[in-house]
């Protein structure tokens, strides 16, 4: 069926705008990085209208050894960066998987009062919430007070500037983003499939697998996105719990572009950042791609005629 | 009992009320379920039948009384661990396996390898008539398939007991009443019990060996369906079971006195009675007449007659102000026509034909 022009305007119309803003501010802005991650960086800042390769080098090994030098503090940096994103998406899904379900079986009042604790923090700055943690970590703070006073150490420990400090705080700024999508995908689930596991034979643990964790699923993989993406780039939990010690691809991308003042360079760590993320979130949705056609949806509606 | 396949012993069930107050859901049942037998638990909602099916199942814990299936103590064995399969009301088929998958859980779950797995699941298919859907999604099938599945998931492993719990009230009436016949054909097939819920009585009346009528958690009555229409225990299952004219007074010499002074004969058997009771005559025992002579009868006003296709519905009313349900059949429509015309008629009983109760009861 071919559109009327008059349809093509009304189209037109209603895509117009969003199509306009995507443009101004993601397009052109990607465009920019793209580009300046291939030029060469300006000895006092800016860039050299050159092609220049080097940057990308300078991460993985074929730097241009005249002018810059491959160093593996980077690659170090980009695993570290990877490796605490995972273990913030697994140490949150432990402990929002069961207080979904523990929410989600509670009578109708404690369960909005339990959904209203778990938006609270959100009330607060995160810069707040975030020096509050450094206040409970620190060598004089409230968790070697305790230790050094039970006797149980003699030397305060070092709690902060550590790769755990950085996931600690993770995992407690990104709980609400795990918990919400998980949330709603067992509080969708049909309890009577449960029973119908266990009437015909299954025992709890076999009831958990081929049933209940398949069909949460959903809200474990949407979960596990919306806290992997931007753990990986986090920039301010390392900047306030890792100090100088601990470094994440955020706080070195923010130091080429402020202090360095290698733009490309810093680009080029910004490209890197967003296609690991780009990956990642195409392997998912190619997953749940292949989930939905097997089953044709979940909930799905259509009925066949009788 | 030997024969019995379940037996409930003293079992009870208390749920609290949303008002705080506290809801009789099972008030000492004894309930003894046959071995190939079908058996219908019947009353109105709220009544226990789905409490008492749940607990046969596994997923209501008694507060007192047991359970045992075939022989063995269930009361405090967990639900996968019983001899039972249940057909739920709204199916509870696993959306994300395909038919093959959902039938064969069971199976797959006693370990059941997957060759033997697929001839068992193809053979219960077959079974209820959807031979060759195996590769199907639960959402793609209408509701008589998907209620279908359902039944071949629940008899796939061969249960001891078949608990349906108003598995066909989501169905529409054509396809309801079919599937009445088949579940009955299938119970004969497969030599199961089947204890099936319902609140139609139709339903109950067409499929069951026998039928348990529950009220406030009680069973007011269990015997053959025949049994129950004919001579129902007590005036709420009376009711329930099809439409009655229930009369109550006091038994005097023979007749039954009712409070505005009118009178039914009662047949001989019932002669020595005495004290208060209600009687019953069903709308298809009364016959219409016009003459005065000496056979029982009482003279009513017509107030309406409405043509059902396979007959009439005559509602009348007595001198006294009784309101009566008559049902004739087509072959009286002469007989229908000049009752409607004349809007007056005798309603002629068997006194021998009356059933009797103890005690008063309200009508429904």
């Amino acid at each position: 069926m071919i559109a009327s022009t008059r349809d093509r305007m009304q189209l037109g119309l209603l895509l117009g705008p969003a199509t306009v803003f995507l443009a101004v501010f993601f397009l052109i802005p990607l465009a920019i990085m793209v580009v300046t991650s291939f030029l060469a960086p300006g000895l006092y800042g800016g860039v050299e209208w050159e092609f220049y390769p080097h940057n990308f080098g300078r991460i993985f090994g074929f730097a241009d050894p005249a002018f810059e030098e491959f160093d593996p503090v980077y690659l170090e940096i980009f695993l570290r960066s990877v490796r605490i994103a995972v273990l913030t998406v697994i140490a949150t899904l432990l402990v929002c998987y069961p207080a979904a379900f523990c929410i989600s079986m509670m009578p109708g009042k404690w369960k909005s009062f339990c959904l209203f604790l778990i938006a609270l923090p959100f009330f607060t700055s995160l810069i707040v919430r975030l020096f509050v943690w450094v206040l409970i970590l620190r060598q004089s703070g409230p968790v070697n007070g305790v230790l050094l006073a039970l006797g149980l150490i003699d030397q305060p420990l070092d709690l902060i500037y550590t790769e755990g400090a950085i996931i600690l705080g993770m995992v407690y700024i990104f709980i609400p983003f795990m918990f919400m999508p998980i949330y709603a995908s067992v509080e969708k689930l049909d309890w009577s499939l449960i029973r119908a596991s266990q009437d015909l034979g299954a025992g709890p643990i076999r009831t958990f697998v081929r049933v209940i964790l398949p069909l949460t699923a959903p809200g474990i993989i949407g979960g596990s996105l919306i806290v992997f993406i931007p753990a990986l780039g986090n920039f301010i939990v390392p900047a306030i719990l890792g100090g100088a010690k601990v470094m994440m691809l955020g706080n070195l991308i923010e130091q080429q572009f402020l202090s360095a003042r290698n733009w490309p360079f810093g680009s080029a760590l910004a490209m890197m950042v967003m296609s690991v993320m780009l990956v990642t979130m195409m392997g998912f949705v190619f997953v749940s791609g292949r989930r939905r056609s097997s089953m044709a949806s979940l909930s799905g509606g259509q009925r066949g005629a009788q | 009992m030997q024969d019995a396949i379940v037996e409930l012993a003293g079992a009870r069930k208390v749920f609290a009320s949303p008002e705080g107050g506290e809801v009789k859901a099972l008030d000492n049942i004894y309930l003894d379920v046959r071995r190939n037998e079908f058996l219908t638990l019947l009353g109105p909602s709220g009544c226990g039948k789905t409490t008492l099916l749940q607990s046969i199942g596994g997923f209501v814990r008694l507060d007192a009384g047991t359970i045992s299936i075939d022989g063995a103590d269930m009361t405090r064995v967990p639900p996968h661990l019983r001899p039972v399969n249940t057909v739920f009301q709204n199916y509870a088929l696993f959306p994300h396996m395909s038919v093959e998958q959902n039938v064969g859980y069971a199976l797959e779950v006693r370990g059941i390898p997957a060759r033997e797995r697929r001839e068992k699941v193809g053979a219960a298919l077959v079974m209820v008539g959807l031979g060759g859907m195996e590769k199907r999604r639960p959402n793609q099938l209408s509701g008589g398939q998907q209620q279908r599945v359902a039944l071949a998931r629940a008899i796939v492993a061969r249960p001891k007991l078949l608990l349906l719990d108003e598995p066909l009230s989501a169905l529409d009436r054509g396809l309801r009443h079919s599937m009445q016949i088949e579940l009955k054909n299938l119970q004969n097939e497969l030599g199961i019990s089947f204890v099936f819920v319902t609140h139609d009585k139709e339903e109950a009346l067409t499929m069951s060996d026998r039928i348990a009528v529950l009220k406030h958690g009680r069973i007011q009555q269990i015997a053959a369906p025949r049994e129950i229409y004919d001579r129902p225990a007590n005036p709420f299952v009376a009711s329930f079971i099809g439409v009655s004219n229930m009369f109550e007074g006091s038994i005097d010499s023979g007749s039954l006195v009712m409070d505005r002074g009118e009178t039914l004969q009662l047949g001989r058997t019932l002669q020595d009675c005495k004290g208060r009771a209600t009687a019953v005559i069903r709308p298809e025992q009364f016959s219409l007449s016009f003459e005065q002579d000496t056979r029982a009868g009482i003279d009513v006003t017509i107030d309406q007659v409405i043509f059902v296709g396979a007959g009439f519905e005559l509602y009348a009313r007595t001198r006294g102000g009784r309101e009566l349900v008559v049902s004739a059949p087509a072959s009286a429509r002469d007989d229908v026509a000049r009752a409607e015309s004349d809007r007056r008629a005798r309603l002629i009983y068997v006194p021998a034909n009356i059933h009797l109760m103890p005690g008063e009861g309200g009508s429904q």
